[in-house]
């Protein structure tokens, strides 16, 4: 196989990227020297891989993750680790123990998260491919403010062996690009079936995207534009939405009622699984050390109390709370019972429709420092946690802009049609720049 | 309603230390928040079925994994090619 080197100096004025490779070695493939961008909480072997936290700092993976190993099987060539909210627990990255990223189209605001600095290397020019994970809006939140195309495949299609946990059941890695097609050709090389990965779905993606969308029938759920939706995003996206019924899409307005505590069962769901999850940080496996000369408690809570900032700490207390005795029945049964709601709303829209749409976000991004309380950051994750609750593929596709900033069009689609989703994105890309 | 009492105890059950000057905030903040997942209580019905997971188990064969070396090498204490950890008694 012949083999090259490339050289990535990127003038990374945003604080894209927590590390870069260079030159970094690539191969050949489909993907033969192309740069790619990697999240930060994705295996790399030989790179230090952090997850934006202090208490990976100096962690390097001995393996790869399987996504990792599928682009350098293609030739792609890993050009370094991108910044994030530490362990993906944010929308803005502000919540990185490595400073926050800039957005680059006006860098006064936050690029969204928590793949933060995957769309803004994207989004800059730096790098034309990179890999965000999505666990409850993460790839399509700062896809959306930063004006590129990001797709949160459907759960199990793309293996997450390597992608250190957050929050199982509702991540899952996809890609990131300035347009539909490179997306698209992200999403065929990193999907497939991954013995390692046991919820991962014999699906291989092998795609073209098209335009055509006559006779598709749009869904749009009077939720998505309700309470808390910038009135111009709104405005914005309403538009897109009638581009594509100009391009003989038929437009059906729908209800999903369990969007009313939608966003509360995923939060109750993610924190749950974070505080199982991250309890592995002990200071002894990996990570700044604990004082093994005290007591196994103490150094553990000491080592946890340093490494971990507030949010995440925050996080995993509410989570253990919330599966502590007395107090699963209230939170963690409910939010089960309430994601169950979900997917049946999906699933009765589904047999009427063949994709939602709306917003990505409810409002343009946000200025540094403006979702300073959790809960008001927590709220702007409305409209994107759904599509992980049910596990069906979801993509945001530049749409338009407010006041200079970047709106995304969200298109929601059944449970394995990506490709579906794809297309819908595709045609209104296609349709919006002729 | 959390009390700062509370937070302490659920901090002790995660193993997480919170300082003195930190308690007052996240106090504050775990009310707030609890207090938005009040409205799970409109969610009838309860799931039993674990939802859409299902289990996929392999056949129990060898299969290549991580050499000993590899799986000790971020750790900074090892002793005999055993993890060190603070005593547990």
């Amino acid at each position: 196989m012949a083999e090259g080197m490339l050289t990535f100096s990127p003038d990374d004025r945003y604080n894209a990227f927590l590390r870069t490779v260079s030159p970094a070695r690539y191969g050949e493939g489909r993907l033969r020297g192309i740069p790619v961008a990697i999240k930060d909480n994705i295996s790399t072997a030989g790179i230090e891989t952090t997850c934006g936290s202090r208490i990976l700092s100096g962690y390097v993976p001995p393996y790869d993750a399987t996504v990792v190993s599928l682009l350098k099987k293609e030739g792609a060539a890993i050009v370094g680790k991108t910044n994030m909210d530490e362990f993906g627990m944010g929308s803005t990255t502000e919540n990185s123990a490595f400073g926050p990223t800039k957005n680059p189209r006006d860098e006064t605001r936050v690029p969204g998260g928590s793949s933060g600095g995957s769309a803004a290397a994207v989004a800059a020019g730096l790098v034309p491919l990179a890999l965000g994970t999505d666990t409850g809006g993460s790839i399509r939140c700062p896809a959306a403010f930063c004006g590129i195309v990001g797709l949160k495949p459907t759960y199990g299609r793309v293996s997450r062996y390597g992608l250190v946990a957050y929050a199982n059941s509702l991540e899952q890695i996809g890609p990131m690009a300035a347009d539909v097609a490179h997306a698209n050709l992200l999403m065929s090389v990193i999907a497939g079936h991954d013995p390692k990965d046991s919820t991962s779905l014999d699906a291989p993606y092998s795609h073209t995207p098209s335009m055509e969308i006559r006779g598709t029938r749009i869904g749009v759920p009077e939720e998505f534009f309700g309470e808390g939706v910038d009135p111009r995003v709104a405005s914005v996206v309403w538009d897109a939405i009638s581009l594509l019924e100009r391009k003989g899409a038929e437009i059906i307005t729908c209800r999903m009622p369990s969007m009313a505590y939608a966003l509360a069962a995923y939060y109750v769901t993610c924190m749950s699984e974070a505080s199982s999850n991250l309890a592995r940080y002990d200071g002894v496996r990996y990570g700044p050390p604990a004082d093994v000369r005290k007591p196994w408690h103490e150094a553990f809570q000491e080592r946890r109390r340093e490494g971990f900032g507030l949010e995440v700490r925050r996080r995993i207390m509410i989570g253990t709370f919330a599966l502590s005795s007395g107090y699963y029945g209230k939170y963690y049964a409910k939010a089960q019972a309430a994601r169950r709601n979900v997917r049946e709303d999906f699933g009765r829209l589904f047999a009427e429709v063949d994709v939602i749409a709306g917003p990505t976000m409810p409002t343009v991004a946000f200025r540094f420092g403006e979702k300073s309380d959790p809960l008001a950051m927590y709220l702007s994750d409305i409209l994107t946690v759904p599509a992980n609750l049910a596990g069906v593929p979801a993509i945001s596709v530049p749409c338009g802009k407010v006041e200079g900033l970047p709106v995304g069009l969200q298109i929601m689609g059944r449970w394995m049609e990506d490709e579906r989703v794809i297309d819908v994105a595709y045609a209104y890309e296609q349709g919006a720049n002729p | 309603m959390i009390t700062e009492k509370d937070v302490e105890h659920i901090g002790m059950l995660a193993d997480i230390a919170i300082l003195r000057g930190e308690l007052e905030e996240f106090t504050a903040s775990f009310n707030r928040i609890l207090e938005y997942f009040d409205i799970l209580d409109q969610v009838t019905g309860e799931e039993k079925d674990g939802g859409a997971a299902v289990n996929v188990l392999r056949e129990d064969e060898v299969v290549p994994s991580l050499s000993p070396q590899d799986v000790l090498s971020n750790a900074k204490e090892t002793e005999d090619g055993f993890f060190r950890a603070p005593r547990v008694m």
